[in-house]
């Protein structure tokens, strides 16, 4: 008896061990947004995760009928993860998307369209951010934050080598003479560092230049206009020309954030996100600037940022917008800006996000909204930026030479965009 | 003399317990079942293979739905394309050819089987060393015991990074020492002359441990007679280590080459954690199983990773099976 009972056990847990995978289906009853309804979101980042639950909690007092269910991922598995769950069709209903994504999801019929959805206004956010989330015409995000990039500069070592601080009126010849100056080999300081990070570096270096990583409708690499090849010149002279900056091995090993934060490095051209690394440094005295101009006075920065979407199999359209329509309020964006850790997407309310790190500049960043360029992407931006890293990365380590190079990465992404 | 000689000799093969002896089928004469007679499919002999096979279900279902299964459909969709968000097409033998023209291979396919050589080069280490340890005893020898196999119990992730820092050409440990004897250390994890060196080495430190012990209980069951009665012959250390230990050694080492083999072929974790995506080292230090892992989760192209998948496997199958064939002429079992 005792010996059935046991095996009639393990036969049932095997069972639903085997059934387990494919019941998890959301709890809906699949009725459309008439009665309560819970709605997923997905989210990647820890540290924004209350901000999020005061939005949706804030959501529900409004809406009592809609309950919203935060669903957090690691970064590192959020993508996998999503991509598997919309081929099974149970992807959250609202989640974060990112630019480069965007183009695979929005052209696989991943997303709603919001521009299709009554009262949609995207005036409220940069310009350069709705366009990153714009495919053939329509919308297919609400804009959630941003980042843009500036220049980073140590205090303490532009006072010790008598060199006046980086100001918005800064050329790449004010970059490349005061970093000749800040290069101490004999105490271990390099004047700047410039390593092959394209948001960080070369995609700006590019368009300073006149140039370009990829053509505005998407369609072709701009990496061998002799403009874009300028920038890229400018970036990598550093290291082999002038020898005031590490090299790419040295990057390698020790990654220039934490050079610049250990004090090694005069000047690093760094996005916002890494101000809390700064600020936490120990004997760290920095300030930020905006991006040098061009040679042709040019200035420009890449502008990133994050925006909620709709998932197109969602069992409740109707609530996923009016919750999305919520998360782009003023309202949601405040509670975004009064915690803090990101650039709220909405116009004028990075003022409390400013004025929370009085110690920096922080302005720099927003100020340079004027100058921003859309983060480059296409339909599917994953395909190409794998091996234009991988080739950026022997040009660095000195393997090919930068025009050849140039060329192998414009052949190579020409070739993937042809595919979309 | 020589009566007496090998008389303890004798006594020892009797002696030690329970050691590898000869294989002998599960059929042997005598417990086979005479043919003709009911008994072989009675009730009460239904019922107790039914019960066996109830018992052994859970894990073979287990093993048929997590490992069998996936490896057969890994099969069928090395031969199909795949769209981002699902929908296989059929494509034929497309993904095994652009697999084989791929430029990276030759590269990728010479770092695996150097890795892999280096693996197999760390085995006389682990013997010396497992043999020294067989030499201590005491209160210390658990100690030892402990820090050798620390490693292998260590995570992969935490292992890499920490060697990372000691890797690091600028402000590494290993190269601070170098310095003091006047020697200039490379950048060993970001230039791809040093990198598979450089894996190398951490792969076999962080094997040694399970090797040692492999090989400490092979050890174990050698037995001293025979190192007595060599000795006794005038045989001195290194005769003995040659004659008697290597030889009946012989099986574990065939054991531990066989994993080894198979283990560093399979390398991929160290190029992802211990080089980093972005790195020029990274396209002359490329695995075959990194290639895999870049088709299937960095590009999405998941049907040309089942085919690296399916290659490698049968790469492996072939390696071994040509190992068990080359154990005859080499491998003692006492």
């Amino acid at each position: 008896m005792f010996r059935k009972a046991l095996v009639l056990a393990g036969v049932g847990a095997l069972a639903l061990a085997a059934t387990g995978c494919s019941s998890s289906k959301s709890a809906s009853s699949g009725q459309a947004d008439s009665g309560p309804v819970t709605l997923t979101y997905g989210i990647w980042d820890a540290k924004q995760k209350p901000a999020m639950q005061a939005i949706a909690d804030a959501f529900h007092t409004a809406h009592p009928n809609i309950t919203i269910n935060i669903q957090l991922t690691p970064n590192a598995d959020y993508w996998t993860k999503l991509q598997t769950a919309a081929a099974s069709g149970t992807a959250p209903d609202v989640f974060w998307m990112n630019t480069p994504r965007v183009g695979l999801y929005a052209g696989q019929h991943q997303l709603l369209s919001l521009s299709d959805k009554p009262g949609f206004d995207n005036s409220p956010f940069p310009k350069a951010l709705n366009d990153s989330y714009t495919l053939d015409g329509k919308q297919y995000g609400m804009p959630k934050d941003f980042d843009t990039v500036g220049l980073w500069f140590n205090k303490k070592l532009f006072d010790a080598a008598g060199v006046k601080y980086p100001t918005a009126s800064w050329t790449w010849q004010d970059v490349i003479s005061a970093a000749q100056k800040l290069n101490d080999p004999s105490k271990g300081v390099w004047g700047i560092a410039s390593p092959d990070w394209t948001q960080e570096n070369l995609f700006n270096t590019m368009l300073q230049a006149g140039g370009q990583a990829i053509t505005p409708d998407h369609k072709k690499s701009g990496f061998d206009d002799p403009k874009s090849l300028a920038g890229l010149q400018y970036a990598l002279d550093f290291i082999t020309k002038y020898h005031v900056s590490p090299t790419a091995q040295q990057m390698t090993d020790t990654q220039p954030d934490q050079l610049f934060a250990s004090g090694k490095v005069a000047m690093f051209a760094d996005g916002d996100y890494d101000m809390p690394e700064y600020k936490a440094a120990a004997g760290l005295d920095a300030d930020v600037a905006p991006l040098p101009a061009g040679p042709d006075g040019k200035k420009a920065t890449v502008i990133n940022g994050l925006a909620n979407v709709i998932y197109a199999k969602t069992k409740h359209p109707q609530a996923a917008w009016e919750f999305v329509q919520y998360l782009g309020s003023k309202e949601a964006n405040e509670i975004q800006a009064k915690t803090g850790t990101v650039i709220p997407a909405y116009n004028g309310l990075s003022a409390t996000w400013v004025a929370s790190t009085p110690q920096y500049h922080l302005q720099s960043f927003i100020d340079q909204l004027d100058v921003a360029v859309p983060y480059p992407v296409s339909k599917n931006t994953a395909a190409w930026t794998t091996p234009m890293q991988t080739t950026l990365d022997q040009i660095w380590g000195g393997q090919l030479d930068l025009t050849t190079g140039a060329k192998q990465i414009a052949a190579q992404m020409n070739a993937e965009l042809a595919k979309e | 003399m020589s009566a007496t000689e090998s008389s303890p000799v004798a006594a020892g093969r009797a002696a030690p317990g329970p050691r590898p002896g000869p294989e002998r089928g599960p059929g042997s004469p005598g417990t086979r079942p005479v043919a003709g007679r009911r008994p072989r499919f009675s009730k009460a002999h239904m019922k107790e293979w039914a019960w066996g096979y109830a018992m052994i279900a859970p894990l073979f279902v287990g093993l048929f739905l997590f490992y069998l299964w996936p490896i057969v459909q890994s099969a069928y969709f090395s031969f199909t394309s795949w769209g981002a968000f699902g929908g296989q097409q059929w494509v034929g033998f497309q993904n095994y050819s652009s697999f084989l023209s791929d430029p990276q291979l030759p590269r990728a396919a010479w770092n695996t089987v150097k890795y892999a050589l280096i693996i197999l080069a760390g085995i006389p280490v682990s013997i010396v060393f497992a043999a020294l340890m067989n030499q201590v005893s005491g209160k210390y020898a658990s100690l030892y015991r402990v820090l050798y196999f620390l490693p292998v119990v260590s995570m992969p992730a935490a292992v890499a990074m920490v060697w990372r820092w000691l890797y690091n050409g600028d402000y590494g440990l290993i190269n601070y020492l170098l310095s003091l004897i006047g020697i200039h250390g490379p950048h060993w994890v970001s230039d791809d002359r040093y990198t598979i060196w450089a894996m190398g080495l951490v792969g076999i430190w962080s094997s040694l441990g399970y090797n040692m012990i492999i090989f400490a209980a092979g050890l174990k069951n050698i037995p001293r007679q025979y190192y007595e009665a060599s000795s006794l012959d005038g045989a001195g250390r290194v005769r003995q280590f040659f004659s008697i230990t290597l030889p009946l050694l012989s099986p574990s080492i065939f054991f531990v080459s066989v994993l080894s083999v198979i283990g560093g072929l399979q390398m991929f974790d160290m190029v992802l954690m211990m080089l980093g995506k972005t790195n020029p080292a990274l396209a002359g230090s490329k695995t075959i199983a990194y290639l895999f892992y870049e088709d299937a989760f960095v590009t999405g192209n998941q049907g040309l990773a089942a085919a690296i998948a399916v290659v490698l496997t049968l790469v492996l199958l072939a390696l071994t099976a040509i190992q068990f064939r080359l154990q005859k002429r080499w491998v003692h079992y006492a």
